[in-house]
This record gives C-alpha cells, structure tokens and sequence, in this order.
C-alpha cells in the first residue's frame, strides 16, 4: 500500500500514548515543559488526522485497513479508516486542541497529572473510533473512560468527587454490560471481528440469532448509557457541569463517541439479513424520551452548566431519534449535526466558566441552585497571568449569541444547515422522497421545540448576565482563554460557508456506510505485508 | 457441571445487583466487585465448558476437543480492567468519605 501514509492509521493512538508516557517522566513543578509536550501531541494529531481526512475525502480508494502485528483479518486485530471515522478522528482533534489551549490558561495547574491524562484520553477516544475489533473497541473504551475520571475529578472539590463517584460506578455498571454483551455475541458469533461478525449474522440459526440480538442489545444498553439516552442519562447533566471547564470542552466528545459506535454497528450488522433493522425503535422512542427529557431538562436549569449538560442530552436524543429512523438521507444531515453539536457545546462548556467569572457570588446564589455552587471558592485555581482581553464583555456576549444560534439551530449558523438538512430530507423534499409517517411529524416537532426551548433558555440566560448585571463586574479573560472558544465558533462558521462540500463528503460516508460489503471486503481482503517476519520481526512496508 | 456454574452466576449477579443499589459507598463497591465476578465467569463460561482440555492446537488433536481460548485471553483482560477500575473506585470513595465526612453515595449525612 502506498507507503508511509498507511501507517498514519496507527498514529492517533501511538502520539497521545507516547506523549501520555513521555510525560510521566517530567516533574510536576515543569508545567511549561509539560503543557508543550501535550501541546505538540496534540498539534501532531490535528495535522495527522487532517492528512487521513484528506486522503478520505479524495478520490483515491485508500485502503483503509491496518492490520496490527501483520496478522491476517479475523485472527488479528485491525484497525479500519474510512470516511466517518476519518472525520471524527479530525473532530476529536480539533474539539482537543481547543480543550488544551483553553486548559494552560490556569486550569492544568490545579491538580497532578492533568496533560497525561488528557493524551489517554484522547488514545482511548482515536483507538475506539479506528478498532474493527468488538473487544478491542472495549480495551479503548476503557482506557478512555479511566482517563476521563481523573479528568472529571481534576481540580477535586466535594462537587466533583460525589459527581465522580456516580459518574464511575455508572460507568463501571456499564462496562460490565459491555462485556456480557461482547461475550453473548462470541459464545453465538463465533468472532469479536466487526467486519466477520458483519459477514456472518445474517447466517446464523434462529436458536442462536435470538441469544445474539440479545447480546447486541445488552451491549447497545453499555452505549446508551455512555451517550445519556433517559432513563440511563441522570448522571450526564450533573458530571458534565461538575467537569472544570476544559474537561466538559473535551467531554462533548465522549457521547458522540458512543452515538458513533451505535450508528457504525447498526449500519455493519443490522443492516442486511432476517436481524435487519434490529433496534431502530427502541431507538427512536428513547432518542424521543431524551429529546423530552433534556428540553425540559434545558428549560429549567438555571445554572448555565446544567443547561451546558441538558443540551449535551437533546443533541444525543436527536441524533438517536434519526438513528432510529433509519434512513440513509437522514443520516447525512444527522452527521452534520453531529459534527456541529460537539464543537458548539465543546466551545459553550468553555464559555460557560468565562462568563460565569464575571457574575457576583451573591446573585449567582439567588438565582442558582445552591448545590452547584457551594463549593464554588474552593476549587477556583488562581488567576493566571498573561494578556488580558480587552472589551471582554462584547466579545463574550457574541460567543454566547453565537451558541444560542447554534444550539437553537436559527439561521445562519451550520446548526440551522444541519437541521434543516435532516429536516428536508425527512419531509421528502430532499434527494429520496419519504411520505413522513407519524414517528417522522413526532421527530419533526420535537426537533423544532427543542430548538425553541434552547432559546428561551439561552436568551433568559443570556439577558440576566449581560444585560441586567449592572453592577456586576466585567470578568479577567485571557486571551487564550477566549481564542479556543473563538475557534471552535469559527470552525462551525467554516462549516456553514462549506456546507456543500461538507455535506457531499458525508452524502459519501452515509452511502459507504449503507452498503457493509465494502467494509466487509476489504478487511478480509487485507493482505498481510510479505517478508517483514522474516527479516525483523516489524510491521514495514 | 453447567447448573452449577450458572447458579453461581446468576447468585453473584443477583447479590451484587442488590448491593449496588445500597446507599453506602462500601456496599456499592462490593457490589461492583460481586458483578465484576459474575461477568467475569460468564465469560469464561461462553466458550463452552470444557474440563482436562487444552487450549493449544498441536498436531494431532481434533478441534472439537480443544477448550476455546479467545474467552480466555478476554477474560484475563476484563480481570485486568476490572481490578484497576475498582481499586480507581475505592480511592474516589475514600476522597468522598473524607470530603463529606459521610459514607452514603450522595455525601448525606443523615443515616436513612
């Protein structure tokens, strides 16, 4: 295969590993040194899975397959680039850089071990995205959640550490369902290689076909609880707004991870055979569940972080409600939205602790419940020093509006593209013409009022802090405090001027992902590199 | 052979279920342990159970009487896993217990 680029595949998990080791080693007290290993990790990966999106988006067939050890397909482990991970790989990047950049401000220096974790993190997250393989994809999960709660704990505080404690027996509850899934499905399988499994579900017999549908939805179950579908998401909104601001900017990406492993195996092994479409309603009545659910959730909160965290919940149920529909069209815009969510409510979460800087003790006690913010002095880091941002207030205030646009899905932002998107398409005004049924009117309306509840919710907000604060004072934001969250806004006005070709590129995603021969075929059709046992022992080209 | 093995399963599931439905932090984590075991055997269990058989495929032997190693290896991994997340559980716990003063999972300190 075409030389060094093919091994690219693995640098999203060797770089922040490296970087995670390399770091153990520096003391402490050198935060600098530290914070620009991280910093480099991390600039490395944004270019490396900006290079493989490339290479996905352009017209070369790149063979995506990269068999760890050189060991052939179902035997080994393998690792699998194609169009919709290329693009989460790109996503988890830049949402992390941002986190980072955003983190050196002040708050990598509240606790130990801040920059390593984050790198395992961010291994966790880019090895569960790349795995073909059921019980690696468990290993990847597990590191990523044991790095996300000493994150979730960093800066400590008795807020965190109870919101950490059910964050981590949540968590652990759900990795065990994890397992009992992924071992239902080998005990009737027969294989954790995704693209075999693909191949032989549709041929398994009745008496097992049921033992295994049994599996998938014990496993689904582990996901669900990840991406916060109700009943299983009354820990989100609290761990989430409990995070220092920077974790809950890389968090976003934690759920969308699960709504990614859910889509990637509903579309691989339920899309053909007598199992097809297993689980779509389910799906869609619990993605209904969660949409209700967090636009109350969102029209209640009074803390700014709560709402961060009910949002985080109705961006989930939405895409879990189209997942359920089930219907390639949808999917595509559902993928915009995805992409558009995560880097609102990444750049919203950081945001958040910014303007929240500026409120007085006092009236934030009034108006906000106080067991958010009891503890509010105690874990506050010191002010770092560095460039201040002039005229905060303005700049802070068009953030904000520009998240209520986005969250909302108003017009001209890439949330109004996205949703309109999955919209159109569900009304049969799009490229295939569906009759909308009743589930489709019920997705309908609660997209839109949930886009009105995030509004109400965000003007209120919005008004209370910035325009009736009279005495309140103008918060101390650094520059590069604010920049990430600039850039990550920015990144979504990128997607909204590119919405075409954003939008084709995930038109091509959908299509490869609709029909599992292709994945299928080329793991299978992986060819394992000759002569390299021979000579040392190395994966070589 | 299988009865027993699955009795025991579903007891361990049953207990640790329970336990981790307890308001103290302690129950909870027994609990988690408990289930932790009981997945722990069903994985083992899902290859079949097998006595006085090999993993190993050396020249001669029919594959039907090989015990499955895959659940194996998995297993050693879920133990693995499973033992370092708890112990990461059991100092969350101690820092709860310490910051609260209060062994119930909410940091309550009334002892309903």
């Amino acid at each position: 295969m075409n030389g060094w680029a093919h091994h690219l595949i693995i640098a999203p998990i060797l770089v922040p590993l490296l970087a995670a080791a390399v770091l153990l080693f520096i003391d402490e007290r050198q935060r600098v040194a530290k914070a620009m290993v991280s910093l480099t990790s991390v600039v490395i990966l944004v270019c490396v899975s900006f290079v493989l999106f490339r290479i996905e988006s352009g017209p070369s067939d790149f063979e995506g397959v990269y068999l760890l050890g050189n060991w052939a397909a179902p035997f080994g482990i393998v690792l699998v680039l194609d169009g919709l991970s290329a693009m989460m790989l790109l996503l988890t990047a830049l949402v992390a850089l941002a986190s980072l950049v955003y983190s050196m401000a002040r708050w990598h220096t509240v606790g130990a071990h801040f920059h390593t974790m984050f790198q395992l993190l961010l291994m966790g997250v880019d090895g569960a995205f790349l795995t073909g393989d059921l019980f690696n994809l468990f290993v990847f999960f597990e590191v990523m959640l044991a790095a996300s709660y000493g994150l979730l704990l960093h800066g400590s505080g008795p807020l965190r550490v109870k919101a950490g404690l059910h964050y981590i027996a949540v968590n652990l509850a759900a990795a065990l369902l994890f397992l009992i899934g992924v071992s239902l499905i080998y005990g009737t399988a027969g294989t954790l290689n995704m693209a075999d499994l693909a191949a032989r579900i549709p041929q398994i017999e009745p008496d097992r076909r049921m033992l295994m549908e049994a599996g998938a939805g014990v496993l689904g179950i582990a996901f669900l609880i990840k991406a916060g579908m109700w009943p299983l998401c009354f820990w989100l909104p609290t761990a989430y707004s409990a995070a220092s601001a920077p974790v809950a900017g890389v968090f976003a990406i934690l759920s969308k991870l699960a709504i990614y492993v859910i889509l990637r195996l509903i579309m691989l092994l339920f899309e053909t055979g007598p199992s097809a479409g297993f689980g779509s309603t389910f799906l869609l009545i619990g993605g209904i569940a969660t949409v209700v659910f967090g636009t109350i959730g969102v029209l209640a909160s009074q803390a700014l972080g709560r709402l961060a965290g009910y949002s985080v919940l109705v961006s989930s149920g939405t895409l879990l409600m189209v997942l359920g529909i089930n219907d390639g069209a949808v999917s595509s815009g559902a993928l915009l939205y995805l992409v558009s969510s995560t880097l609102t409510i990444s750049a919203f979460f950081m945001l958040i602790e910014l303007v929240e800087r500026g409120q007085d003790a006092g009236a934030s006690v009034l108006t906000v419940t106080m067991e958010v913010y009891g503890d509010a002095d105690d874990d506050e880091p010191q002010e770092g020093d560095g460039v201040t941002m002039p005229g905060t207030m303005a700049i802070l205030g068009i953030c904000f509006a520009a998240c209520a646009i986005l969250l909302s899905g108003l017009p001209p932002l890439s949330g109004f593209i996205a949703k309109f998107a999955m919209l159109s398409a569900m009304m049969g005004t799009g490229a295939i013409g569906v009759p909308p049924t009743a589930a489709v009117w019920t997705l309908i309306v609660l997209v839109i009022l949930s886009g009105v509840a995030a509004l109400i919710a965000m003007t209120r907000v919005g008004i209370r802090t910035f325009w009736s604060s009279i005495e309140g004072t103008v918060p101390r934001v650094l520059v590069i405090e604010i920049v990430p969250v600039m850039f990550l806004l920015s990144l979504t006005l990128v997607l909204t001027v590119q919405a075409g070709p954003a939008m084709q590129y995930m038109d091509t995603t959908i299509r490869t992902l609709a029909s599992p021969e292709n994945y299928i075929n080329a793991v299978r059709n992986a060819t394992v590199l000759k002569g390299v046992a021979d000579s040392n022992g190395q994966g070589g080209d | 052979m299988e009865i027993i093995l699955s009795i025991a399963i579903g007891v361990m599931t049953f207990c640790g279920v329970w336990l981790i439905l307890r308001p103290r932090t302690y129950q909870v984590i027994v609990g988690l342990s408990l289930l932790a075991y009981a997945v722990n055997l069903f994985i083992f269990s899902v290859g079949g159970v097998k006595t006085n058989v090999p993993p190993v495929l050396v020249d001669g032997t029919a594959t039907a009487s090989l015990a499955d190693p895959v659940p194996q290896a998995l297993v050693l991994t879920a133990i693995v896993i499973g033992f370092a997340t708890t112990a990461l559980f059991l100092v969350v716990l101690l820092a709860s217990r310490g910051l609260t003063g209060s062994d119930h999972v909410d940091g309550r300190s009334d002892p309903s």
